[in-house]
This record gives C-alpha cells, structure tokens and sequence, in this order.
C-alpha cells in the first residue's frame, strides 16, 4: 500500500488534513480569544455599583449602568409578553390546524420575517409604533424586538409539535375529550421541554438586539423604567460608550458586555444541555 | 395527499366526519342529562374560538409581514419619488442640499459580504470537514459548541471586540500588504485599519458559525457507503472526502453559504463599528466605507428632515429588497442542486 500511495497524492492527503484541522481549532480559537478578551477587560470593572447606579455627567468617571439594566430587562419582559404567546400561537396553528396551502403561506411568510435584517425591523418599529404614538418609547423597541422572536418561537414550536405522536392525540380524542383541550392539555405538555427551548433562544436572541432599538427606544442617560417614553437598553449603552473617547466609559462597556454575553451564553448552555437529555437518543 | 415533506401533517385525519356522523348516536348513556349535553355544546364553542385565536396569531405573522413592506414603501417613497432611479444609482448623499443616492452604501454592503464569504467559506467549510469527516466524536462535538457559541455572541459585542482587536490587526497586516502589492488598486492606499477589510474579516467572524454548523450536518447526512466506495478503491481520505463527500452534499453547501450572505448582508453595529461610515466608492480594500446598514444606524439620528427621513427608510427599503432577493435565490439554487443530485 505504501509502495501504490504516490508521493504527492500522500502529501495532499496530509497536507489537507492539517488544513481542514487547523480550521477547526481556528474557529473555536476566535471564540476563545473573544471571551478571554470580554473577560480581562470587563472584570476589573465589574462590581456591585454597575447595576445598582446611575451614570455620572459625561468625563466624571465612576457611576453605574443601573438605567441600562432595568431598560433592557423591561424591554425584553415586554416583548416576551405579546412575541412569545403569538409565536406559540401561530406555531399551534402551523402543526395542528393548517392545510397544505395555508400552511405553506405561513412558514414561507415566517421564514421572509427571519431572514429580514434586525434593523429592518427597527424601522418597521419606527414606522408603526413611534409615528403613532408621536415619540420613541419602550414600547416600541418591545415591539420591534417580539417581531424578531415571533417566526423563531413558531417555527420551533411547530417542529416539536409534530414530533408528538399521533396516538396520543388519538387517544385523547377517543376518550371525548375536545380538540382544543386535546392540544393544551395532551400535545403542549408532552412537546412543552421543546418549546421552552425554542423560546429561550429566541429570548436570548432579542436581549443582544441593538439595531432595532435605535429607531424604537433611542436610549437615554436617565433614570427611566416608564415604557412609553424612550429608554435605556445594555446594548446601546455598550454601542455608545464603545465609541466615545472616555476610559472609564469603555470599562463599563467592557463589565456591561461581559454581564450580557454571560446571560446569552449561559441561556444556550441550559437549553443546549436541556434538549440533549431531551433530543433524539 | 401531503406531499410536502411532512410525516404526519394532518393529526386528525377524520375527526370532523366522525364528530358530525357520531354526535346523534352518543347517548348511550342510562341518564342522558342535560348537564353532560351543554357541557358538550359549550366543549364545541371552546374549539371553534381556540382555532380563531391560533388562526389569528399565524395570520399576524402574514399580516405583520405584509404591513412591513407596505409601511416601509410608503415611508420611503417621498424619496423614492423625488429621486427615481438615481436614488440607486446615484454617489451624492448629501443632507446639506437633500440630495440621496445610496449607489455607495449598495457597493459597501456588497463588498463586505462578498469579502466575508471569500474569507469564511474556506475556513468554515474545513472546519466542517475536520467536525464531521476527521476528528473524533470526543474533539468534536466540544468544538462544534465552541464555535455556535459564537453565533450567540451579541453582535455589539462582536463590534466593540473588533473595533480593538481586530482593527488594529488588520491594519498592522496592511501595512506591509500595500509595501508588496500597493499597485494593485485593492491593496493601494493608507492603512487606516477601520475600513472595509476590518468590516470583512469581522462579518467573516460572525457568519463563519452558521457555515460550519450547517455543512457539518450536511456533510453528516452523507451515506457512509459513499465514502467506503471511494476508500475501496485505494483513495486517500482527503480524495475521499473531496470527490465523494464534499460532491455529494454540495446543494447543502451552497444553502448555507448563501444562508450566510444573507446574515452578512444585514449585519448593522459590528459593521458600522468598525468600516468608518465614510460616504465613498473606492477601490481599495483598505479604504472606509459604509453599508446601507450602517448608513441608516448611524445617520438615522441627525436626520431632521422629512426628506432626509424618507430616504434613510429607502435605504432600508432597498436593504430589504437586496436580502429577499438574497434568500429567494437560495431557495431556487438549493431546489435545483437537490433535484440534481437526486438525479445523478
């Protein structure tokens, strides 16, 4: 065998092995480098009066970011609230009622509003809500931010539905029970660990979202826990300091993404440990 | 009947007919009471409101979709008007004399897509290779989830990462790139760092997740006699791989790679961080750009006229139009690859 393997095509072989490995560890690398980074920078700033004050005047260091946190925990609570039961919805919809046509027009139109850039979005937000309501607020960045859940929370929701076996919904049905309770009482428990997934991805999704927020919730320097007027949000507050000539302001921009990117990646750590136990075995 | 790829669309196959053909002979028992009658009658009231409701959340999806298109149009269409066609065409943004063309801003998002594909392609495609083909189940699987994970990073932070670590890289590399190869007008010009090929090598960065991710399973999906064939007749791993395998799934390669031009495309705050937002067509790699993204993010505040406005939403407008085209595109190219491997 070593005798018939030319030389070259060995060469290639190894050659392009390394090249494919190196590849594999250089992706993980950059993620690597990226939380290390995160982390050196942002620990020194990270203490107790990050999230419990309010910024100092601009060039004073020292303050806090307590506005940011409130804004975004507000924002992303408000977006679950009308974004997750309407996902849920359409996704009930999309498994358990819709025909073939329908069903079609649906997840085509689903998948268009997932693949819209996020600051699309942002101005959809701006067009319908803010012009309405006559300024930017809370609200409309909650909006904006639950157009962006909606088709991930139906799509995933639809596919863990159909993983549901026939027979249950059969014998439920069999034993009188309406369909309407078949399904909230049968089908959604039995799929629940699925949807809690898909959902707590999207939420992870939209609590990283900056784009959209420009044009709904503005941002502000204030104190502001009022959703109909503009608000402050920990992404836009990192997308402001990180441009703004001040150290210290870089700090805190540093100790907020660090407190951001541990929730989102210790979102997707649960529901990735969640579904393995749940997943196919 | 269902045809669409879906095992068991239709949960209940017959329940309509049997619900109507049985309800008249469903007294079976020795006390029929009114109670269990108008519970029934009241059982059927809670099933034709629960599927108006779930009906009406899937038709907002519809509806919200349809609102988005006609509400941006309509938004953007002062500017649309006042401009025509030069509004694409056109290189003159200017706020001072409300005169907008966005031709720069198409070019910068186009060419740091493209520059984002060339660089992540490669790398993301053997990094699928090494996951899926290579490394043994106990390396893979943690580097698979190093590298979604980075998928999860909020783009802000991606930005502010790239705006200090990656900008002052790229411009240390085009240094001495514009020394060798500066007669080339890509490689011309001075190195400032923030421009278009830090705004590339950062998309690259945040598209090269969803590439890997995608073709590894593609590749994955690969029957395994595919490759016991090739390896039979005595081809090394590497011309296994590159002749059976990566042949056999390339329709899943390409759906992800424009999956990724899609992402690439609308990608706006780690973008506009790092390319300079500078209203210009140039080039060279090296020079500040802008993309329609970071156009509208950036300008969206300073915008104090109507007219200003309208164009900002335009912009957007196109920006939508560019990545539908993007995704129908996908959908057609995929269909047709699928169709053809199935029939080689």
């Amino acid at each position: 065998m070593e005798l018939v393997l030319g030389r070259r095509r060995r060469l290639a072989d190894q050659v392009m092995r390394g090249l494919c490995t190196a590849a594999g560890f250089g992706g993980a690398g950059i993620l690597l480098l990226l939380l290390a980074h995160v982390v050196v920078n942002g620990i020194s700033a990270l203490s107790p009066q990050l999230v419990t004050e309010l910024p100092t005047p601009l060039g004073v260091p020292g303050g806090g970011l307590a506005h940011a946190v409130v804004g975004s925990a507000i924002i992303v609570g408000l977006a679950c609230l009308w974004g997750i039961p309407l996902g849920i919805g359409a996704g009930i919809y999309l498994a358990e009622y819709a025909g073939p046509g329908v069903g079609t027009v649906v997840r085509f139109m689903a998948d268009v509003l997932s693949g819209v850039p996020s600051i699309v979005l942002g101005i959809f937000g701006y067009t319908i809500i803010v012009t309405q309501m006559g300024g930017f607020s809370g609200l409309a960045g909650a909006f904006a931010l639950g157009v962006i859940t909606l088709p991930i929370i139906a799509r995933t929701t639809e596919e863990v539905l159909r993983l549901v076996p026939g027979e249950l919904r059969e014998a439920s049905l069999a034993l009188g029970v309406p369909r309407w309770r078949t399904i909230l009482r049968i089908v959604v428990p039995t799929a629940s660990t699925g949807m809690i997934t898909g959902t707590m991805l999207a939420v992870a999704r939209i609590a990283g979202e900056t784009a959209p927020l420009i044009f709904t919730t503005l941002g502000n320097n204030f104190w502001s826990s009022d959703p109909t007027r503009p608000m402050a949000a920990m992404t836009l507050t990192i997308f402001q300091y990180a441009i703004w000539p001040y150290e210290y302001l870089h700090q805190q921009a540093w100790a907020a993404s660090l407190l951001l990117m541990t929730v989102v990646l210790l979102i997707n750590v649960i529901v990735r440990l969640a579904s393995r136990s749940y997943g196919p075995r | 009947m269902r045809c669409f790829g879906y095992p068991f669309k239709q949960a209940y196959p017959e329940q309509d007919q049997m619900e109507s053909t049985a309800s008249p002979e469903r007294t079976p028992s020795p006390t029929p009471n009114l109670n269990a009658l108008l519970r029934t009658g009241r059982w059927r009231w809670g099933d034709t409101v629960f599927r108006v409701v779930v009906s009406g959340t899937a038709a907002s999806i519809v509806l919200g979709v349809i609102l988005l298109v006609i509400t941006m149009f309509e938004a953007g269409l002062a500017a649309l008007i006042a401009f025509g066609p030069s509004f694409v065409w056109s290189t003159v943004w200017n706020p001072v004399s409300q005169v907008f063309g966005v031709l720069p801003a198409v070019y910068g998002t186009i060419a740091t897509s493209a520059l984002a594909l060339v660089l992540a392609v490669p790398v993301g495609i053997g990094a699928a290779i090494f996951l899926a083909e290579l490394a043994p189940r106990w390396l893979s699987n943690p580097i698979s989830f190093l590298i979604e994970m980075l998928a999860a990073i909020p783009s802000v932070i991606i930005g502010f990462w790239g705006l200090f670590v990656v900008v002052p890289l790229v411009r240390q590399v085009e240094a001495p790139l514009g020394r060798v190869l500066g007669v080339i007008p890509m490689f011309s010009g001075p190195a400032y760092g923030i421009g278009l090929l830090a705004a590339g090598v950062v998309l690259a960065i945040m598209i090269l997740p969803i590439l890997t991710a995608v073709a590894r399973d593609v590749l994955r999906a690969v029957p395994t006699s595919q490759r016991e064939a090739m390896l039979a007749l005595g081809a090394t791993r590497w011309e296994t791989i590159a002749r059976a395998v990566v042949p056999y799934a390339r329709s899943g390669i390409v759906g992800a790679t424009i999956l990724a031009l899609g992402r690439a495309l609308g990608e706006t705050l780690a973008v506009s961080m790092v390319i300079g937002n500078t209203f210009q067509v140039s080039p060279s790699l090296f020079a500040p750009a802008t993309t329609l993204a970071s156009l509208i993010a950036t300008q969206f505040r300073e915008a104090d006229t109507a007219l200003y406005l309208s164009a900002l939403i335009a912009a957007g407008f196109v920006l939508f139009v560019i990545t539908m085209l993007v995704n129908v595109v996908a959908r057609i190219l995929v269909w047709k690859l699928t169709v053809q491997s199935v029939e080689v």
